[in-house]
């Protein structure tokens, strides 16, 4: 079979500590047996590592940075897509996503796909709503409250006990044992990403996460879940591994279901010792261990292409249980010139 | 003012300190007075070189310059035992 | 469904005229608001009196005009009846309603809360004095509001009580105003997004407050009028202000600033907007981030913190946007004067609404005691 030829858009290139999930992403789409394609990198920062991994990105593109707003954002994709004919974008920051949603009909109009999904599933899984999602799809969540001012912190108890959660709108949670380790986690986060900041009761136990993709119609193309192995202090997984657990799906594919969920996403859970799935977190696309995915017999990334340019995709009911991942880091070596491009002409 | 020998400045306003790994970018401006000062011309020499060229004023070239020289001053990519200061 | 212009929001003349022509009531909260609206020519029944300081003087007039009068307290509850008897005139009353919509803060100190029952207690209150005659109910539930959900849950609220009202006395309320507070297209400081990309759209709004009457109780024979008494969603956006830059300098940190011949003395919207700042003449495409300075000899003043801007040179101009809203209401008269408004019409003529100050204006309430009129400084 001839493989079909595409130019695809990817951001996300920081594959650091806290990984983006665009260089697995990328790697998924290198493997698709379906497609031919053609990498192009969307960085926002000169360091990002898969800018200058060129033997998975064959050119990439400065963007503005989200707070710049929608329009400067457009501008820049017209210039970049008239050079490059893009065929797919996919996005894969939290704090890009809005931008690239509103812009949805702009960029099909100049002949862009993208599979992302709307703005009332994004909002309503929102950490913020989280609780709302909870009851309406009946689905455990822990007890969590958004706060927007430092002077609610001394009134969490009763209705908190220590440690809870101290979460950004975006990005960013910390642990907190008492009311002065919320205060700070509060200003540092609410510096960087506004309020309100959500405090959610802790929940111990150990950590599932599914990775799953919806065709928009409520049915599930793809799910694996894994269990991690090994955590960074930053709380990513580091190790993790793909495991049979039909709860877990069972909760995926309703979920996708009930909400038509379109695109990828991520799902978060806690399982206490009474076994019970505790959902922490919905993230609105592919995570960064996607690889195992694809390693596990699921190629999602590939799956998205085919659902954004609207070609028919026969959903995946199995893949290979008891696959891992484990995560290394790896220098790249790499000129100053090239550095020195991105950096002053924002290509590469 | 004398930029120190070992900054390397390219054509697209690149600028490279290899003793601290310190890289900043400049306006094609900057990358003319720069190339200036290494050719160890000064302030007066460059002076003229600019308003030939371009059309300023003295008192707008002054300004920039002091300006320019001052941020260059505090990223230390200027000589600090100079003998003549700009 | 009826506008009503609201004044605090910019009360030139000329601007509450525009909005008096395509139809709108006045909103005033205070005497010299209701003053200002009726020297505009409109009239007294279509003057919607809002504000917890109202006058025996101004309540008087307002019971006179037939003006809406919107209860913020009891004690003006108690001042309207007793009015009521003495000018012998049914006042056209309604109450503002304070509740919880979800939205932090809660404007809880202006007017009734539902949630404890004052506002029911308010309503019956009225009811049973037979002297003031109930013809709406108000709410206000705060300003620039990013949700428009919690106008859905501030129309239930308000329509429950009308409800409520109905079966209880078979008394129907003329209308029920919501207030205004949706937002312009302005960014708040602190929002990671710019909100011209992220604040709802007048639509969003509409649809949620036009569903949550529409399937609300009430008895759709009566349906009460809809009030909104929007102000900064409708001015804020078409008002620019224009200035030019003093000088450039260096912070001792290297960074880059700019201080502009405006401040926070015209611009008081800055305290809470990173408005949109832009160069009024060509520029290349190398910027730098900058720092925003007025010319006031204060710490404060400030017009944003930190704006990727290319580089200025003294005399150049610039443009602030979406300054329509609350500044030639708030701004303040410090160590210098202020400036001319224009209008510029469909027609693109430009028209002066407001001359600049000038000294004289300035001193012209001013009075010198006799003995410092003289002064010997040589
Ligand atoms: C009672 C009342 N109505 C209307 C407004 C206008 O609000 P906005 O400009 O947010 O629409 C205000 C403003 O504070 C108000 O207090």
């Amino acid at each position: 079979m001839k493989k079909k030829k595409v130019n695809i858009a990817v951001t996300g290139l920081n594959a650091t500590d806290n990984p983006g999930p665009g260089v697995p992403v990328i790697r998924a789409l290198h493997d698709s047996e379906f497609f031919d394609v053609r990498i192009i990198g969307l960085s926002y920062e000169s360091l990002e590592p898969g800018i200058y991994m060129h033997d998975l990105v064959d050119k990439t593109y400065q963007i503005p940075y989200p707070s710049a707003g929608k329009e400067s954002l457009l501008q820049r994709l017209e210039y970049i897509n008239g050079i490059e004919k893009i065929d797919v974008l996919i996005p894969n920051f939290d704090a890009e996503l809005y931008s690239f949603m509103k812009l949805e009909n702009e960029l099909k109009y100049m002949g862009i796909h993208t599979f992302l999904p709307t703005f009332d599933q994004f909002e309503e899984r929102h950490k913020i709503n989280l609780s709302e999602f909870g009851k309406k799809y009946k689905i455990k969540v822990p007890f969590a409250k958004a706060i927007n001012s430092i002077h609610e912190i001394y009134s969490l108890t009763p209705e908190f006990t220590y440690p809870v959660v101290v979460k950004g709108k975006y990005y960013d949670a910390y642990i907190a044992y008492n009311p002065e380790q919320v205060l700070t986690h509060f200003n540092k986060i609410a510096s960087k990403w506004g309020t309100p900041i959500i405090i959610q009761q802790f929940i111990y136990g150990s950590e599932y996460n599914v990775i799953a993709l919806g065709d928009g119609k409520g049915n599930t193309i793809g799910a694996v879940p894994m269990r991690k192995q090994f955590i960074t202090d930053k709380g990513k997984a580091w190790a993790g591994i793909a495991i049979d657990e039909k709860e877990l799906l069972k909760m995926t594919t309703r979920l996708i279901k009930n909400t038509k969920w379109r695109g990828g996403m991520e799902l978060e859970l806690m399982k206490t010792q009474e076994n019970e799935y505790y959902l922490l977190e919905i993230n609105p696309r592919i995570p960064a261990w996607v690889y195992l995915a694809v390693g596990a017999g699921q190629n999602l990334p590939e799956a998205l292409v085919k659902l954004a340019l609207g070609i028919e995709v026969e959903p995946y009911t199995t893949f290979n249980v008891g696959k891992m991942f484990i995560r290394y880091s790896y220098d790249l070596i790499v000129d100053l010139s090239e550095f020195e491009q991105i950096s002053t002409y924002g290509e590469l | 003012m004398k930029i120190k020998k070992n900054i390397a400045i390219s054509d697209s306003g690149f600028i490279f300190n290899p003793s601290t790994g310190e890289s900043f970018t400049v306006n094609p401006i900057g990358v003319e007075i720069i190339t200036l000062l290494k050719e160890d011309k000064v302030k007066e020499d460059i002076k003229k070189q600019i308003l030939d060229k371009y059309q300023t004023e003295d008192i707008v070239f002054e300004k920039d310059y002091y300006d320019f020289v001052g941020m260059l001053n505090h990223y230390h990519l200027a000589e600090t035992n100079e003998e003549e200061e700009s | 469904m009826q506008f009503a212009w609201s004044y605090k929001t910019n009360y030139l003349n000329a601007v509450c005229n525009i909005f008096h022509q395509e139809g709108s009531w006045a909103e005033v909260v205070s005497g010299f608001e209701y003053d200002k609206a009726i020297d505009n020519g409109v009239a007294g029944s279509k003057i919607i009196f809002n504000g917890p300081n109202k006058s025996e003087e101004d309540l008087k007039k307002a019971i006179k005009n037939d003006s809406l009068i919107h209860i913020d307290h009891l004690e003006e509850l108690y001042s309207l009846i007793f009015l009521a008897e003495e000018l012998k005139k049914r006042p056209k009353v309604a109450i503002r309603v304070n509740m919880d919509t979800g939205i932090y803060p809660m404007w809880d100190r202006f007017g009734f809360n539902y949630e404890n029952g004052q506002a029911w207690d308010a309503l019956n209150k009225i009811m049973i004095s037979k002297k003031l005659d109930l013809v709406g109910l108000h709410c206000h539930i705060g300003t620039f509001m990013l949700s428009p959900n919690a106008y859905a849950i501030a129309a239930f609220k308000l329509t429950d009580l009308a409800i409520n009202i109905e079966k209880k006395y078979s008394h129907y309320i003329k209308y029920i105003d919501l207030g205004g507070g949706f937002a312009s297209k302005n960014t708040l400081k602190g929002s990671f997004l710019p909100g011209i990309d992220t604040n709802p759209s007048i639509d969003e709004y509409a649809e949620v407050i036009s569903s949550a009457l529409i399937n609300s109780a009430l008895n759709p024979e009566h349906l009460p009028t809809l009030i909104l008494e929007s102000g900064r969603a409708l001015i804020d956006d078409a008002g620019y202000l224009l200035g030019s830059v003093i000088a450039n300098k260096r912070l001792s940190a290297g960074k880059r600033a700019t201080i502009l011949d405006f401040g926070v003395n015209l611009l008081f919207t800055s305290f809470w907007y990173e408005h949109k700042i832009t160069p009024a003449q060509e520029f290349t495409h190398y910027s730098e981030d900058t720092v925003l300075y007025g010319p006031l000899c204060m710490n404060i003043d400030v017009i944003r913190e930190n704006i990727n801007l290319p580089l200025l040179n003294k005399g150049d101009q610039v443009v602030a946007h979406c300054v329509g809203a609350y500044n030639v209401t708030q701004w303040m008269q410090f160590i210098t004067l202020r400036p001319k408004i224009v209008l510029i019409d469909l027609d693109e003529k430009v028209h002066i609404i407001k001359d600049n100050e000038t000294n004289q204006t300035m001193v012209s309430l001013e009075k010198l005691p006799e003995h410092l009129k003289k002064i010997d400084l040589k």
